[in-house]
């Protein structure tokens, strides 16, 4: 690494520490209903919403309703997509007149966009229209993140009341997310993006002349708007098929930098609007050390993977399927940090990270999408992890385990052993199927151990609702359209349905006031237990697999 | 104490029949309410059908069979620990029911006295019991005075007295009348009294599982769920890899070692252990002699972060004790103890004894025989409220010495005209205000000085009470005392808080209070009207001396009726937390080196080329034989482990009064590292044994 490289990565991780806070503060005080800047600006807005959708913004929901509320819309979402794509070729904004989606292909990318996933098994530029990609999937890219928020506020909720059902109401904490974070977070990012020389427009593809003579098409199009949203909402699904690699998407040092910042900025101030909420920043602070721990150890991982000298092709570190123009470290930071904040966006081809690099990006996705992971999910996931985690060294202090006050019994237990459950069965069972069968093998470029770590990435994607691809695996075929697009489904409501359980029952809860009795979930020891933890957890279920697939093709480079 | 005699770890008699029972407990219907010992069992059962199968085509592999042996081993490990702790426990009961079973009961009928067997009695009955006879069953003196030898449930050989009316009218089947005749009306029936409850709690079959022992259960099915996926799934990637290596279909993984993977990984120390652990922990109770009528309620008691205790028999000594003589101006110190002694010789309360004791033990003054003085004394009466005696003294005049509160001692000494010095008055108003109560002593018309009468604070109360604090438990004081003298006294036991002239409705109010806070409280009691606060306290410890209502009322009964038991009820419950706590830490930490001896012994042969020897063998930290004897070793370690930790189930962990803190410090790396770095050591060394003998 050069000094240029250390200096950037400093940088990087001071300004996410730094914005931590002042992010953060700011969304507690939207969630709470309470004042702030931008109530003048969109204040209006947010009251003709919910006079349109008819809901009264202060009626509470119990987790049965909040759920259903959830639930219903993200159908009507799915089904909106499913159509629009099914019908794009009659629907106007459609200079490259193309045509109507396959069904298999549609119900993938509709489940992908839905579920905050972003998995895409088509290319952008050549299948879908301006109208879909902006009516239907940027749209998606703001509601879907919206909605991790609010399962994340429901599950505050519930920690931080007492003796009530009452868990806040998903219409208002949907609207205030998208209006009053999302929203001005992206506007302003895309107007620095469209400064940097991110396409924005409404023109038909251009065909231009190369220096060789040869012919090219240039697509176009409404790129940066769904570009700021898609890192912001950790959603990652390019406007292109090169995604971020693309220099229409991702133009300059200036523009990578600060589209690794957006990934991990929402996810990583939403820890601390979390411990604002529940009534401590410290316990704000201390998921944000664990995931930053976990997240930096990843990084170093791969760091010294691929600076390490390939004994297969000799000296250099390689430079295959690198984002050439910003070189090694900037590939590294955004394969890590996209893969552990659920962003399927890629400037680098995964395929061609070395083995180790590779594992870490998997057991990013494998743990679950918890270090710091999607917006809101991210932190919702922690949560089940600190349940388990406190429940297993709780008992050791000799008291019924509780976190924030609130008892950890068995229905808590129950949910978060299914909420766990639920992404594992999906990476698993899928891999074993597609790994045997004929359909899931015919869509392999790669053989031995990498085809195998090709299929297990997909699913783990699917599972996490990442969204990026190993590549090297046609997932546009119905077997993987499909499975996908079941996995992405379980990955996603198999874990929001139980964490919203978890918010109702915890609420109803009495608060134990700490004492010197009480275990400390705020401390380096905590920090320490929860790793390990998750380690553990994620590592006895998955290292079977991973020892098939990244870890055999290690040793086999190496020997 | 009685119950003492059978606790040795490892009885004789217990352990052959521990043994027979963990195959009795083979029984399949019994086996699924233990789902990771079930799993176990599934899989043993396969392996051998596997085994046999094999010996039946004439293709018999000995691993195969080791394999399965050690499988039913793990199973009846886990058995094992359950039937020795329920066989200690069951042990212990006995004890305390042995003196019954065969006592008759005579019963009244009418006007009639009927002869019955106890077992018969039905609850309202009323039977009559005369010295010499056997209480039949739990129930309420309603007429009568009696003095019971209960021994037999107490250890305690001084008899007690059992009254009708009052908080002291409840009486124990199993106890002994040793004087007087007393009726009694039958509260429980035989088979439902507390020491019968008591056993049910400690035999398997009866019992319930408690709340906590519901959600470990549940994560470890969760867990084992989980695992089953992980090895489930093993030979779909095992076919993908075999074949990317170019090697046949036909070196799949085979059942039984499938199943000795999952068995391994499967959380089945802490499954195996985990009804040893919850019965040991009533067990330990009920060798403190104190009997609960729910495993819900020892659970409870880990987590009570209030207690409240009665100032008297739990924080001070039963009385107030002399601790000082204060003489009035110009009156020697000797002088004024000579006096209070002469005054309180025939004075049998134990506040006069102590006056003796401290003129002793100060002064060297020893007894004298009262009536060689010619002395006469005069007992304390409430009208008067001073006690003291009149004798004549050599020259024939007679003298007057009095000790009680200051007001009757001024009337005293002004009707003899004499006068009360200001400074004894202020002496008397600093003692009141320190918490202790001032005795004035005069003779005839002089004044002669104050006793410091005080409450005296048990021995290592004080350290008792740190530790509580350390633990995050707040202690309250409940007196009946002023104020005043309350918080001097609060003071020097160093407890958190109290409660001054506290009436029982104040106590439920109170209970009610910190509830509502969040907090779980605990008490101790015994009157009729302790009972609402003993059912509204999280944790209710009735004294079995208390009344019928109040042993009702709480969840668990003390056979010592002994105060500071709660404190050690309170110990218990968190030991058995803690002991669940660190073996599922364990157990999941030994699953780290299980992987690391099995996957490289599955896997040797993936994209091994020509060698044999695949890249995986690198995970072979453990250098061990050869994969056979890896997974052998593996599968045995996690048989014996459960063994090895039976005796720690049944203890429970090392409790210490600290911190949560460092109480997770401690345990973390006693059970958390030691977990992980235990079975490398076990497997390797199971693996060399295995290789030299074969």
């Amino acid at each position: 690494m050069t000094a240029q490289d250390v200096i950037q990565v400093i940088l990087y991780f001071a300004l996410l520490i730094g914005l931590t806070p002042v992010l953060g503060n700011y969304m507690s005080q939207v969630f709470n209903g309470e004042r702030h800047f931008m109530l003048p600006i969109f204040g209006w807005l947010e009251r003709l919403i919910y006079k349109f959708i008819g809901v009264n913004p202060y009626e509470e929901m119990n987790w049965k309703s909040f759920a259903r509320g959830l639930l219903l819309f993200n159908l009507i979402g799915f089904v909106f997509l499913f159509i629009i794509q099914l019908t794009q070729g009659y629907l106007p904004m459609n200079p490259g007149h193309l045509p109507n989606v396959l069904w298999h292909s549609a119900f993938n990318t509709s489940v992908s966009f839905v579920t905050n996933t972003n998995w895409q098994g088509y290319a952008g530029e050549t299948t879908l229209s301006y109208f879909v990609q902006m009516v239907g999937l940027t749209v998606q890219n703001f509601v879907s993140a919206a909605t991790g928020i609010a399962v994340l506020l429901a599950i505050i909720r519930g920690f931080s009341r007492k003796t009530t059902d009452q868990l806040g109401n998903f219409w208002t904490d949907l609207t205030r997310s998208t209006l009053y974070v999302l929203l001005p977070l992206s506007i302003v990012f895309a107007i620095v993006l469209v400064s940097q020389g991110v396409v924005q427009n409404f023109k038909t593809y251009e065909t231009v002349q190369t220096l060789q003579g040869a012919q090219q098409i240039i697509p176009m199009g409404p790129a940066a708007s769904q570009i700021a949203i898609k890192q912001i909402g950790t959603n990652g699904g390019g406007f292109f098929n090169a995604n971020s690699a693309h220099p229409f998407e991702n133009p300059t040092p200036l523009s990578n930098f600060l589209e690794m910042l957006f990934i991990l900025l929402i996810p990583a101030a939403l820890t601390y609007t979390y411990g604002k909420m529940v009534g401590s920043t410290r316990h704000g602070w201390t998921i944000f050390s664990v995931m930053m721990i976990l997240l930096v150890t990843g990084l170093s991982i791969s760091l010294y993977a691929e600076y390490s000298t390939n004994p297969v092709f000799g000296n250099l570190p390689l430079m295959e399927g690198k984002e050439t123009r910003f070189g090694i470290t900037n590939s590294v930071l955004w394969s890590t940090f996209t893969s552990a904040a659920s962003n399927g966006s890629v400037n680098t081809m995964l395929d061609s990270l070395s083995p180790l690099a590779g594992m870490v990006a998997m057991i990013n996705l494998m743990l679950g999408e918890i270090i710091f992971g999607g917006v809101g999910a991210g932190m919702y996931g922690m949560v089940i992890f600190i349940i388990l985690t406190v429940f297993i060294a709780g008992l050791m202090v000799g008291r019924t385990p509780e976190y924030l006050g609130k008892k950890i019994e068995a229905f808590e237990v129950q949910m978060a052993i299914i909420a766990i459950l639920a992404p594992s069965f999906v990476i698993l069972l899928f891999t074993a199927w597609a790994s045997v069968s004929s359909a899931g093998l015919s869509g392999l470029n790669n053989s031995g151990a990498h085809g195998f770590s090709e299929i297990l990435y997909a699913y783990s994607s699917a599972a996490g609702n990442n969204g990026s691809a190993f590549a090297g695996l046609n997932a546009n075929t119905v077997f993987y359209n499909i499975t996908l697009g079941l996995g992405m489904l379980i990955g996603r409501f198999g874990v929001i349905l139980p964490v919203l359980a978890i918010a109702g029952n915890i609420a109803k809860k009495k608060i134990t006031p700490p004492s010197a009795g009480t275990f400390r979930t705020d401390n380096w020891l905590f920090i320490g237990l929860l790793i390990a933890v998750i380690l553990i957890v994620g590592g006895l279920t998955f290292f079977p697999a991973l020892s098939l697939g990244p870890i055999i093709e290690h040793l086999i480079m190496t020997n | 104490m009685t119950t003492k005699q059978n606790t040795s770890l490892f009885n004789k008699k217990i352990l052959i029949q521990a043994a027979k029972e963990s195959v009795t407990k083979l029984n399949p219907s019994l086996l699924i309410k233990n789902p990771v010992i079930f799993i176990v069992a599934i899989g043993s059962f396969l392996t051998s059908i596997v085994v046999i199968e094999g010996i039946y085509e004439g293709s018999y592999s000995s691993f195969n069979l080791q394999i399965a042996v050690w499988l039913w081993f793990t199973v009846l490990f886990a058995n094992f620990s359950e039937a020795i702790a329920e066989g200690r426990g069951k042990a212990q009961a006995e004890s305390l029911r042995n003196n019954r079973t065969q006592t008759k009961a005579r019963k009244i009928e009418g006007k009639k006295e009927v002869s019955t067997f106890a077992t018969e009695l039905k609850k309202g009955d009323i039977v009559v019991c005369e010295s010499g006879d056997i209480i039949p069953s739990d129930g309420e003196v309603i007429e009568g005075i009696a003095s019971v030898d209960e021994s037999a449930i107490t250890g305690e050989s001084a008899p007690v007295i059992r009254e009708s009316g009052g908080d002291r009218s409840a009486v124990t089947g199993g106890t002994k009348v040793i004087s007087d005749r007393i009726l009694i009306r039958i509260t429980s029936e035989q088979g439902n009294t507390f020491i019968d409850r008591m056993i049910a709690l400690v035999e398997g079959a009866k019992r319930q599982k408690t709340p906590n022992e519901i959600a470990l259960s549940i994560l470890l099915s969760g867990l084992s769920i989980i695992f089953l996926l992980a090895v489930a799934t093993l030979p779909a990637f095992f076919a993908y890899s075999l074949s990317a290596s170019g090697l046949p279909m036909s070196q799949n993984l085979t059942i039984p070692v499938l199943i000795a993977l999952l068995v391994c990984l499967i959380p089945t120390t802490i499954g195996g252990l985990l009804s040893a652990i919850g019965i040991s922990g009533m067990d330990r109770l009920l060798q403190r002699n104190v009997i609960a009528t729910s495993g819900r309620a020892i659970e409870a008691a880990g987590d009570v972060d209030v207690l409240l205790l009665d100032k008297t028999g739990t924080i001070t000594l039963g009385n107030r004790m002399a601790t000082d003589f204060i003489p009035a101006e110009g009156v020697i110190a000797a002088e004024l103890a000579n006096i209070a002694q002469l005054s309180s010789l025939s004075d049998e309360t134990p506040e006069g004894r102590s006056i003796v004791i401290l003129a002793k033990e100060k002064f060297n003054i020893r007894g004298r025989e009262v009536h060689r003085l010619n002395a006469t004394f005069i007992p304390f009466t409430a009208q008067s409220r001073m006690s003291g005696v009149d004798f004549k003294s050599e020259d024939g005049r007679s003298h007057q010495i009095r000790k009680g509160s200051s007001e009757a001692i001024r009337t005293f000494v002004q009707n003899n005209n004499g006068f009360f010095p200001q400074k004894v008055q202020d002496t008397v108003s600093e003692l009141a205000r320190l918490g202790a109560t001032p005795l004035v002593v005069a003779e005839d018309n002089r004044v002669l000085g104050v006793i410091h009468l005080k409450d005296i604070v048990k021995g290592g109360i004080k350290q008792r009470f740190a530790e509580l604090r350390k633990m995050g438990i707040k202690t309250v004081m409940i007196t009946g005392d002023n104020s005043l003298t309350a918080a001097a006294i609060a003071a020097e036991a160093g407890v958190d808080d109290f409660m001054a002239e506290a009436t029982p409705e104040d106590k439920l109010h109170r209970i009610r209070k910190e509830q509502a806070n969040g907090h779980l409280v605990g008490m101790i009691g015994d009157g009729t009207n302790d009972a609402p606060a003993l059912a509204q306290a999280d944790i209710g410890i009735a004294m079995n001396s208390g009344t019928q209502a109040a042993r009702e009322a709480g969840n668990m009964v003390d056979l010592d009726s002994n105060p500071t038991k709660l404190i050690e009820v309170v110990e218990v419950g968190k030991q058995l937390l803690m002991t669940r706590g660190a073996l599922t830490t364990f157990s999941i930490a030994n699953d780290v080196a299980k992987y690391f001896a099995i996957i490289p012994a599955i896997a040797i042969s993936l994209y091994s080329g020509k060698t044999g020897i695949g890249p995986l063998s690198a995970l072979n930290v453990m250098n061990l034989g050869s994969p056979q004897s890896a997974i052998l070793s593996a599968v045995i370690f996690n048989a014996i482990i459960i063994i090895l930790l039976v005796p720690l189930a049944l203890r429970g962990v090392r409790y210490r009064p600290v911190s949560a803190n460092a109480a997770l410090t401690r345990n973390l790396l006693i059970f958390g590292l030691g977990g992980l770095i235990a079975p490398f050591i076990g497997i390797k060394l199971i693996d060399i044994i295995i290789n030299l003998t074969i």
